[in-house]
C-alpha cells in the first residue's frame, strides 16, 4: 500500500510534468495505471472546462448573429457554424496544427514588438483554440434553435408591458433561450469532454510524454499488450466525469426552471451525439 | 516537343508540373483511399443499423438478462468517449479471436497465453497466419476497424431506435393486443413499420456523425485519407522527383472541403427523404406537406 502512495507521489501530476520523468516500462502495476491515467484526466478537464467557459460567450454572440436580419452578420455566422459542425474535429485538429506550424518560427514583428508563435503549436494552446471554436459552433446552433423556439406569447407580453430593446433581450429573451437550450447544452458539454481525448491523437505531439488520460491508457495497452485493464480505467474516469457534469448542469437546470410548476420543468436527458 | 513529360518533372513548370504531380502513383493511392472511406461507410452503416436494431429490441425484451444486455449496450456510449472504444474493440477482438483459435487448434499448449507484457498464442492460431500474403493482413485490419465502427455506431443506433420504438403511440400497440395479436406479431407488424418515421431524424443525424467519424480509421492503422495526406503533404527534398515544401496544410484543407461536401450532400438527401416519409403521416410534417400540396 505504501508503494502505491509512492507511485501517486511520483506520477500523480506527471501529466503536468511534475514528478518522475520516466514512465513505468516494465512490471507495470495496477496502481501505476490508475495514477498515471488519472493525472492525464487533468488535461481532459483543463481542455473541457476552458473551451466550454470561453465557448459559452462566443456561442451566444454567434447565435445572435445567426438570428440577425442583416446578412453581414448572419452569413459569416452561418458559414462559421457550418464549417465547424460539418467537418470532423479530427481533421480540424490536423489542419490547425499544420497551419500553426507554418507560422514563422522567430515570431511575428508587430509595431516593433515580436509576437512569439511557438507556443501556439503546443497542445495546451493550439488544441484549446480548436476546441473553443468547435464547441462555440455546436453551442451556437443549440442556442439559435432555442432562440427560434422562444414562445411568441412571451415577446408579446413583454411588448404589452412596454419592455423593449436591450432590457427585453436581457430580461425575457435571453433567459428563456438559455432555459430552453439547457438540456441540449448539457449534452454538448458532456461530449465536448469526450472529444478532448482526440487531442493527442491528432497531430499535436505530447511534449515530454505529457498527455491526457487516453494517451496514457494507449501507452499502457501498448506496453502490456493488454487492453482489458487500461481502457476500462479511462472508461471509469470518464463515467465519473460525465456524472459530475450531469450533476452540475442539472443544478443549473433546476435553477433556470425554478419559477415553473414541477410538471412543466424539463428534465435532462442524455442523448449521445458523439464524435464531431 | 517543347514541354517536358511527366517522366522528367524537373523540366516542367506551373500547371503542367502540378498536373503531373497530382497524377503520380502515390496520389492515385491517395485518391483510392477515398474509396476506402466510402467502403467503410457502405459496410458499416447497414451493420450498425442491424446491431442497433438488435440492441433496441433487446432493451425492450421481457427476459431480464436479455434486457440487461440491451440496456448496457445502449448506455455504454453515453458516459465513455467513443474513441476509447475505437482503440479498445480492435485489440480486444483480435486477442479474443486468437485466444479462441489457440484453445481449439493447440489444446496441448500448456504455457499461459499472457506472460508478463506479452500475449503469446501458438503459431497456428495467429490471425491472419504469418504465411498469408500482405493483402490479407490489410483486409484483416480493415475488418477489425469495421467491427469497431459497427459496435460503437450500433450502440448509437440502438439509442435512436429504442427512442423511436417508445415514440410509437401506445394506442396502436394496445389496439393490436385487443385484436389478440401475440407480442411477436405486434412487434413485427405494428411496432417496426411505424417506428421508422420517428427514427429517421435521429438516423440521419447518426449518418452525418458516421461520416465525420471516418477519419478515425487513421487511428486504427488503416491507410486512409489522413494517412496519405500526411504522407504526401510532408516536405519533399530534391531527392524526390517532385520536391516541395511542407504542404500538409493544403492536403488537410482538401480533406476538410471533402467532408463539408459530404455533409452538404447528405443534408440535402436526408431532407428529401424526411419529406417523402412525412407524406400521409399524422404528424406536423405531414400536415405541412398536405397544406403545401393543396395550396
Amino acid at each position: 500500500m505504501s508503494s502505491c502512495l509512492e507511485t501517486v507521489h511520483d506520477y500523480g501530476l506527471r501529466a503536468l510534468g511534475i514528478g518522475e520523468r520516466i514512465l513505468p516500462k516494465t512490471d507495470i502495476t495496477l496502481c501505476e495505471q490508475v495514477t498515471l491515467i488519472g493525472s492525464g484526466m487533468l488535461w481532459n478537464i483543463y481542455f473541457g472546462v476552458l473551451a466550454l467557459a470561453a465557448g459559452f460567450f462566443f456561442a451566444n454572440a454567434l447565435a445572435m448573429a445567426k438570428a440577425a436580419r442583416s446578412p453581414w452578420l448572419r452569413r459569416p455566422a452561418e458559414l462559421f457554424i457550418f464549417v465547424f459542425r460539418g467537418s470532423p474535429l479530427f481533421i480540424q485538429f490536423f489542419l490547425a496544427y499544420e497551419a500553426l506550424v507554418l507560422l514563422p518560427r522567430s515570431g511575428i514583428e508587430f509595431w516593433g514588438l515580436t509576437l512569439e508563435t511557438s507556443w501556439l503549436t503546443r497542445a495546451w494552446a493550439g488544441a484549446l483554440i480548436v476546441l473553443f471554436l468547435n464547441t462555440s459552433a455546436y453551442s451556437a446552433e443549440i442556442f439559435h434553435g432555442a432562440l427560434m423556439s422562444v414562445p411568441r406569447g412571451d415577446i408579446e407580453a413583454a411588448k404589452a408591458y412596454g419592455i423593449t430593446g436591450w432590457s427585453r433581450f436581457r430580461r425575457i429573451l435571453w433567459p428563456t433561450m438559455l432555459r430552453l437550450a439547457w438540456p441540449a447544452y448539457t449534452n454538448e458539454a458532456i461530449f465536448l469532454f469526450h472529444a478532448t481525448t482526440l487531442v493527442f491523437f491528432s497531430g499535436f505531439p505530447a511534449y515530454r510524454q505529457k498527455g491526457d488520460a487516453l494517451y496514457y491508457a494507449s501507452y499502457f495497452a501498448e506496453k502490456t499488450f493488454n487492453p482489458f485493464i487500461s481502457y476500462p480505467i479511462v472508461a471509469g474516469y470518464f463515467v465519473v466525469l460525465t456524472l459530475a457534469v450531469i450533476a452540475l448542469f442539472g443544478w443549473v437546470n433546476r435553477r433556470l426552471n425554478r419559477h415553473l410548476p414541477g410538471a412543466r420543468r424539463p428534465r435532462l436527458r442524455i442523448r449521445p451525439q458523439i464524435i464531431r | 516537343m517543347t514541354a517536358g513529360t511527366c517522366a522528367d518533372p524537373a523540366t516542367l513548370e506551373g500547371l503542367a508540373w502540378l498536373g503531373c504531380y497530382l497524377s503520380t502513383g502515390k496520389h492515385m493511392m491517395f485518391y483510392a483511399s477515398f474509396g476506402t472511406v466510402l467502403a467503410l461507410l457502405a459496410i458499416t452503416a447497414p451493420l450498425a443499423l442491424a446491431l442497433g436494431f438488435l440492441g433496441a429490441l433487446a432493451s425492450r425484451a421481457r427476459l431480464l438478462p436479455l434486457r440487461i444486455i440491451g440496456k448496457t449496450y445502449t448506455a455504454m456510449v453515453r458516459g465513455v468517449p467513443d474513441i476509447v472504444f475505437f482503440l479498445f474493440v480492435p485489440i480486444a477482438l483480435d486477442q479474443g479471436l486468437e485466444y479462441l483459435r489457440h484453445r481449439i487448434k493447440c489444446p496441448d499448449w500448456t504455457e499461459p497465453v499472457r506472460r508478463g507484457a506479452d500475449f503469446v498464442v501458438c503459431p497456428a492460431a495467429k490471425l491472419p497466419l504469418s504465411s498469408t500474403p500482405q493483402i490479407w493482413h490489410e483486409a484483416y485490419g480493415f475488418a477489425l476497424a469495421v467491427a469497431a465502427f459497427a459496435v460503437v455506431f450500433g450502440a448509437f443506433a440502438a439509442n435512436v431506435l429504442a427512442g423511436a420504438m417508445n415514440a410509437v403511440p401506445r394506442a396502436q400497440l394496445e389496439t393490436a393486443e385487443a385484436y389478440g395479436m401475440t407480442q411477436r406479431q405486434i412487434t413485427r407488424r405494428i411496432l417496426i413499420p411505424q417506428m421508422w418515421t420517428y427514427a429517421l431524424p435521429g438516423l440521419g443525424n447518426l449518418w452525418m456523425i458516421l461520416i465525420k467519424a471516418t477519419p478515425l480509421l487513421f487511428l486504427l492503422g488503416v491507410e486512409d485519407i489522413v494517412y496519405w495526406a500526411r504522407e504526401l503533404g510532408s516536405a519533399k527534398t530534391s531527392a524526390y522527383s517532385f520536391p516541395h515544401p511542407d504542404w500538409r496544410v493544403w492536403y488537410f484543407l482538401a480533406l476538410l472541403l471533402f467532408y463539408l461536401g459530404m455533409t452538404k450532400l447528405s443534408e440535402v438527401l436526408i431532407s428529401r427523404m424526411t419529406a417523402s416519409l412525412a407524406r400521409g403521416q399524422a404528424t406536423l410534417g405531414g400536415e405541412a406537406r398536405r397544406k403545401a400540396a393543396g395550396a
